[in-house]
């Protein structure tokens, strides 16, 4: 998967704003989106040479997704459902797909919302 | 922080023109035209891209035919199809169903733009979904460089909701490069000047389009793809910018 790097490359984009000189970035990762967190780190410490961030460190957490019914109100994760590897490849670029392949696991219906674990986001600490 | 947001500009610094196709009003012929207009740049010689926020009902991938899946590549590359690189959810979700709610569609919007490498393109045409609503509110908020090219039929019921478009796109300042009469006979014309919006032609009722959707050489060969043709070298989008001179 080479989305991490289309990840990574965003990630610096928006810091480059950043005044202070960072010490530790933070960057929470949704499960939706599935990013594998090795290849955005080793893309994060190729593209962070020669910017701002070349003295950064990089800390990775995981933000497991949870999911609730609009029209029965269930909360479910992702692992009540079944999903297949290529409907998760598809989430792991736009994790709105969720609403394609995913079901509420209480009354079936598509129409739920993401509470949490949905995208990635990101906080700096200097 | 949203890193997506930062890297938009990015993958859009090498799009030259950006033209949004909408209308207001469902059902006006916008994915056609739209998706027709792509094709009819591409045989011109233009580089051309097609992204289709119509989340809810994505259909430009069903008038240019079988495309294959986005490459990824540091990102997603569109398929190309008949010269014309292609974006829609619907290459991802096939024929299931994408009911999104407004901050979803928000979200798959923002999430599409960060991801689509498109390259070097002199054209990205995009197919507006119907309504005024989030789709069409953030892709003028998001892509930023916009113009707007509002398609309608001489319905009154199409022209009533247009008008409010039209006024919309005004007070938000995104120039509106004219208004294209799809499925009429220059019934519309009239209206187009009531509203200070040049009118850029009209495009017939053509039936042979029906049985070509699928097939661009066939689509191409319509007497609609020729009335468009027209249309489009009114609003001046038929012709690559000239590339800015060196500098001294």
């Amino acid at each position: 998967m080479v989305h991490e790097w289309a990840l990574a490359e965003a990630i610096i984009k928006s810091l480059e704003g950043v005044g202070e000189p960072v010490k530790l970035v933070r960057i929470l990762l949704g499960e939706l989106q599935n990013v594998d967190g090795e290849i955005l780190l080793f893309a994060l410490e190729e593209l962070k040479r020669g910017t701002k961030l070349e003295g950064a460190r990089f800390a990775l957490d995981l933000e497991p997704a949870e999911f609730e019914c609009n029209a029965c109100g269930a909360r479910w994760k992702l692992s009540d459902v079944g999903v297949g590897e290529a409907e998760r490849e598809a989430m792991h670029f736009v994790p709105e797909l969720a609403h394609a392949f995913l079901r509420c696991p209480s009354c079936g219906s598509p129409d739920f919302k993401v509470v949490r674990g949905r995208g990635v986001r990101v906080e700096v600490e200097g | 922080m949203d890193p997506r947001l930062a890297v938009i500009p990015e993958r859009l610094k090498r799009v030259s023109r950006i033209a949004v196709f909408c209308s207001g009003k469902g059902g006006v012929g916008k994915t056609l035209l739209a998706s027709l207009a792509a094709l009819i740049a591409a045989r011109r010689g233009l580089r051309v891209g097609l992204l289709d926020l119509d989340f809810n009902g994505p259909s430009s991938h069903v008038v240019l035919g079988a495309a294959p899946a986005p490459r990824e590549e540091r990102g997603l590359v569109p398929p190309e199809v008949a010269g014309v690189k292609l974006m829609s959810l619907a290459l991802f979700a096939g024929d299931a169903p994408l009911p999104l709610r407004g901050a979803d569609a928000t979200n798959a919007l923002i999430e599409l733009l960060a991801v689509t490498r498109w390259g070097e393109l002199d054209l990205l045409v995009v197919d507006a979904p119907p309504g005024t609503g989030d789709e069409l509110l953030d892709a003028l908020r998001l892509l930023k460089r916009v113009e707007a090219v509002v398609v309608t039929t001489p319905s009154k019921l199409s022209l009533a909701v247009v008008a409010r478009l039209v006024r919309l796109l005004k007070g938000a300042g995104t120039p509106v490069l004219g208004l294209v009469e799809n499925m009429g006979r220059g019934e519309a014309e009239a209206t187009a000047r009531e509203w200070g919006v040049k009118y850029l032609g009209w495009v017939p009722y053509d039936p042979a389009v029906e049985s070509a959707l699928g097939d661009p050489e066939k689509l191409l060969a319509t007497e609609a793809a020729a009335k468009l043709e027209g249309a489009l070298a009114a609003a001046g989008i038929l012709k690559a910018r000239e590339a800015s001179p060196p500098p001294p």
